[in-house]
């Protein structure tokens, strides 16, 4: 009986401590909830990180569900900003309870990325190849349509396992929209969204889930964000644009194809990248948004959102070349920063 | 006085706590119900038969989920159940006594782990041993069968299959052990005595009297294996298709959930998924249902057999 | 072939079957448990336990705020649970012979069997919407919904084996059925109450799926009861599904400790039960 009492003592006391501590430590530092894409999740958690340091105040807890859980969350307004890059449409945007602002933060590209054994070396490929693929039309790693561009290149007879978001997710958006662009089958088959009917593959959640299954999966292609397909070794495919050309994806073909856009960007932000025009632009290329109410209910919380904002446009951008993500064109900063200075709190 | 009143009201309070559990429960279907009438109204009982889960045109049909559910429970309870049933024969009636408890714990210790850590070891262990060693060892003898036939990935519906049945085991052996103690022993002397050997006793005298408590101690494994989330998320490859071949990757209506639930786009995706929490909540009420009733007339009987 | 030697090497096949069979299964687990302490033990150390985690691919950190946020979950889910459990099994066991008791019973059960995902859709509905915030609240809710049938069964059955003769010697006394249910049956009963509330806490403390929609996750170490918190076996789903080998390596971590901490609390629970009245 003594036994047991003393046990139950030790239990309170060690959840008592353990309550003590984390608030101890936490010192009343305000959370700041947000939640989305997995897209740019590399660079935002560098950039809370960083920000910490900037304003000890308040702590920006992010948590990477994908841009359907972003967009979902922040219209139920049970996270404080939500992160997307699919833009929302038309009809998600009116189901929001108030007006939602789209605030770019950065662009990146979508690149094809593979685990194909024996083949460390940049694929090239055409579009149609890359619908034929993902359509599961395109079986195997040695199909003349694949070899047809990468001659020299030892393909071997591996059949082709597709991998695809299991979650409802910014990046599917900008792929399929792509897709969607370069090949009118796919257009009709499937569509675009950000969470779609795949026809092939094994689905897996976030980037880092698709990352995850190539890697580990000989034979398996997806589409990631190049940040996640650098980060984890796994080569990714060169892919020829509207011009012609097999673009390698960067920082550089990525800019190319924001910049061909800023001058017809429109009022609200939300823009399609994918498949431009120019000569040395990447196609599969989009921007990510962090979606905020333009009235912010919590006037302490929205101030230091809004003071997050206008750090991740402007110092913020200097973090994002390293990790491979696209800095914002100085001409596109300014106008984002008359969008927050709409925001009110 | 005092007394009385203290009484009455201790009686009442509790009375009180005890009935707002079946409240909780009421509340629960209700909510669920609630939510999901939008999808119910827009798909009516074709929902149950649509194999189509496409969130873009809007059209959902739980179909995929269910034959992933039934299936990977199935191929569950056909490795579980032989295996279970041979440890709880062995505990009860072959093992040497110093064994017993031992082995018992060891047993239970399955049962403990959390379902997460069987996922991480089937996505770093399970599933790269099947994919490398496993899976084309069957593809190029029985690759015939079309169980075995195509494309092999390491997840995918038979690695959901097999952690499934690991994690049941030790629910469908300890209750069926249990069961094998109940029998009384006159009739394991009775067949004793009339020749039978070791083995023949236990399928004579143990399994026969057994057989409901038995069959209730599979249908609550059952039970588990169709509710299971985790585990099977990270490891079935979550794909909305209906294949016969156990390679392929499938989708479980837990795993469904837990994907999607939380981003679920528009109000209809999210009433669609709540009618599919709906769906396997009745399912696992049923099986439940059924599992309970078996076992409570076993054991009861035990009890005044015993008695 | 002579019946009785068919029927001896059958009897030997089959004993032998069966023997196989607890052998493939201890050996199952004993791989399990081997590749948890070969992957995740080295990688436990003090930064583990003091740490938050670092930003995505930079290595280090460790899932400090992670292992105290299952702590709290574990508290919180208790402090509401084990009242309602406990009380609600004195019902059945002493009021509980009728109707209405046959009702609750059924209750319990359903709840028993509601996958926990279900749950965790339900205190999504109840707490997470109205509150318009994940919080340790609604993960606590959920949690406390799964523990309260095996506390209920287990303290009704615990309850009902205390003999009749001691209820009755105290109300012989003169004592109300109040105190001689407190402080005579109830007591007598406690260690097995304890080890049924053990067995509850050892089964949330590895949930993740209801988790994944009430506490949500948090990065940090928490800030209040109605904000996101971090639970260990969320954490360790998360790094087991993405691409970084450093996060393999904690989520392996995060998988020893969590095996260690409900591995002891099942141990405890069953020593306790030793000792019973």
């Amino acid at each position: 009986m003594k036994r047991l009492l003393s046990a139950l003592v030790i239990a309170a006391v060690v959840f008592s401590i353990s309550l003590a501590a984390n608030t101890g430590l936490a010192e009343k530092i305000l959370l700041i909830n947000g939640a989305g894409a997995t897209f740019p999740y590399p660079l935002y958690s560098k950039w809370f990180y960083e920000y910490a340091k900037v304003d000890p105040s308040v702590n920006f807890n992010y948590q990477s569900i994908g841009s359907g859980g972003g967009i979902r969350q922040i219209t139920a307004q049970t996270v404080d900003f939500g992160a997307s890059d699919g833009a929302l449409t038309d009809a998600q945007l009116k189901a929001a309870p108030r007006e939602l602002l789209h605030i770019p933060m950065t662009a990146g590209a979508v690149v094809v990325t593979y685990n194909i054994p024996g083949v460390s070396e940049s694929l090239r490929f055409a579009p149609e190849v890359v619908a034929g693929i993902f359509l599961g039309s395109i079986k195997r790693w040695d199909d003349p349509r694949i070899a047809e561009y990468n001659t020299g290149i030892n393909l071997p007879g591996q059949n082709i396992i597709v991998a695809h978001r299991s979650d409802g997710s910014g990046t599917t958006n900008i792929f399929t929209d792509y897709l969607c662009s370069i090949s009118s089958n796919w257009n009709s088959k499937v569509g675009k969204g950000t969470s779609v009917n795949w026809p092939v593959g094994l689905g897996a959640k976030g980037n880092e889930g698709v990352a995850g299954l190539v890697k580990q999966t000989p034979g398996a292609v997806g589409y990631v964000e190049l940040a996640y397909a650098v980060k984890n070794n796994l080569p990714y495919g060169d892919i020829q644009n509207k011009s012609g050309n097999f673009i390698t994806p960067s920082i550089e073909s990525t800019t190319t194809a924001v910049n061909g856009k800023v001058n017809s960007m429109p009022e609200d932000f939300r823009v399609s990248l994918v498949n431009p025009d120019g000569e040395d632009a990447y196609p599969i290329a989009g921007f990510t948004w962090i979606l905020v109410y333009k009235d912010q209910v919590d006037s302490v919380k929205g101030k230091k959102v809004v003071e997050f904002l206008r750090w991740a446009v402007t110092d913020g951008q200097k973090y994002s070349a390293d990790l491979l993500y696209s800095p914002l064109p100085k001409s596109m900063v300014r106008k984002i920063e008359d969008k927050i200075n709409q925001i009110s709190y | 006085m005092k007394t009385r009143f203290v009484d009455s009201g201790f009686k009442k309070a509790v009375t009180l706590l005890a009935l707002s559990v079946a409240v909780l429960t009421c509340l629960l279907v209700y909510n669920m119900a609630a939510n999901a009438v939008p999808a119910m109204q827009k798909f009516g009982p074709a929902f149950l038969f649509t194999s189509t889960w496409d969130p873009v045109k809007e059209i959902f049909g739980a179909l995929p989920f269910i034959y992933g559910t039934i299936v990977s429970s199935a191929l569950a309870l056909l490795i579980a159940v032989p295996v279970s049933l041979g440890i709880a024969v062995y505990l009860a009636e072959l093992a040497p006594l110093y064994i017993r408890q031992p082995l018992n714990f060891l047993i239970e210790l399955l049962a403990a782990i959390p379902s997460v850590v069987y996922g991480l070891w089937g996505i770093f262990v399970l599933a790269p041993f099947l994919r490398d060693i496993a899976q084309p060892f069957l593809s190029n003898y029985l690759g015939f069968l079309p169980v075995f036939k195509g494309e092999f990935y390491g997840v995918g519906m038979l690695t959901a299959g097999i952690i499934l049945s690991i994690m049941i085991i030790p629910t469908i052996s300890s209750i069926s052990r249990e069961v094998f103690l109940t029998v009384p022993f006159t009739q394991r002397e009775a067949a004793s005595a009339l020749g039978a050997t070791r083995w023949e006793t236990i399928r004579l005298a143990v399994l026969g009297y057994a057989k409901p408590g038995v069959m209730g101690a599979v249908i609550l494994g059952l039970g588990r294996a169709l509710g299971e989330t985790m585990a099977v998320t990270m490891v079935i490859g979550n794909r909305p298709e209906i294949s016969a071949s156990l390679f392929a990757p499938s989708y479980t209506m837990a795993s469904v959930i837990a994907n999607e639930f939380i981003e679920a786009t528009s109000n209809l995706y999210l009433s669609a998924l709540i009618e599919v929490g709906l769906i396997l909540f009745f399912v696992t009420l049923l099986i439940n249902i059924a599992a309970r009733a078996l076992i409570w007339k076993v054991l009861s009987k035990a009890k005044i057999a015993n008695i | 072939m002579n019946n009785c030697k068919k029927r001896k090497i059958i009897d030997k096949i089959m004993c032998f079957a069966s023997f196989f069979c607890a052998f493939l299964t201890s050996t199952i687990l004993i791989i399990i448990f081997g590749y948890v302490i070969s992957k995740g033990a080295a990688s436990v150390n003090i930064d583990f336990f003091i740490h938050m985690p670092m930003p995505v691919g930079e290595p280090g950190g460790g899932m400090g705020n992670a292992i105290t946020g299952s702590l709290i979950l574990i508290g919180l889910s208790c402090l509401w649970s084990v009242p309602v459990g406990i009380l609600g099994g004195i019902f059945l066991s002493e009021f509980g012979n009728n109707k209405l008791g046959a009702m609750v019973r059924f209750a319990a059960d359903v709840l028993n069997g509601i996958p926990s995902i279900v749950i965790g859709i339900f205190a999504y509905t109840m707490f997470v919407l109205p509150m318009k915030s994940f919080s340790a609240i609604s993960g606590a809710f959920a949690l406390g919904i799964i523990m309260i049938p095996t506390i209920m069964r287990t303290s009704e059955e615990m309850l009902r084996m205390v003999p009749n003769n001691l209820r009755e010697a105290s109300l012989a006394l003169g004592i109300s059925q109040f105190r001689t249910i407190t402080s005579v049956v109830l007591k007598t009963a406690l260690p097995g109450i304890v080890t049924g509330v053990l067995l509850a806490i050892a089964r949330i403390a590895g949930e993740t799926a209801p988790l994944l929609f009430t506490a949500f996750g948090n990065r940090f170490w928490h800030q209040g009861l109605n904000q996101p918190i971090a639970a260990l076996p969320l954490q360790i789903f998360v790094y087991a599904i993405s691409p970084f080998d450093d996060w393999h390596r904690q989520a392996w971590a995060g998988a020893f400790v969590l095996i260690v901490m409900v591995f002891l609390i099942s141990l405890i629970s069953r020593l306790a039960l030793r000792r019973k009245i």
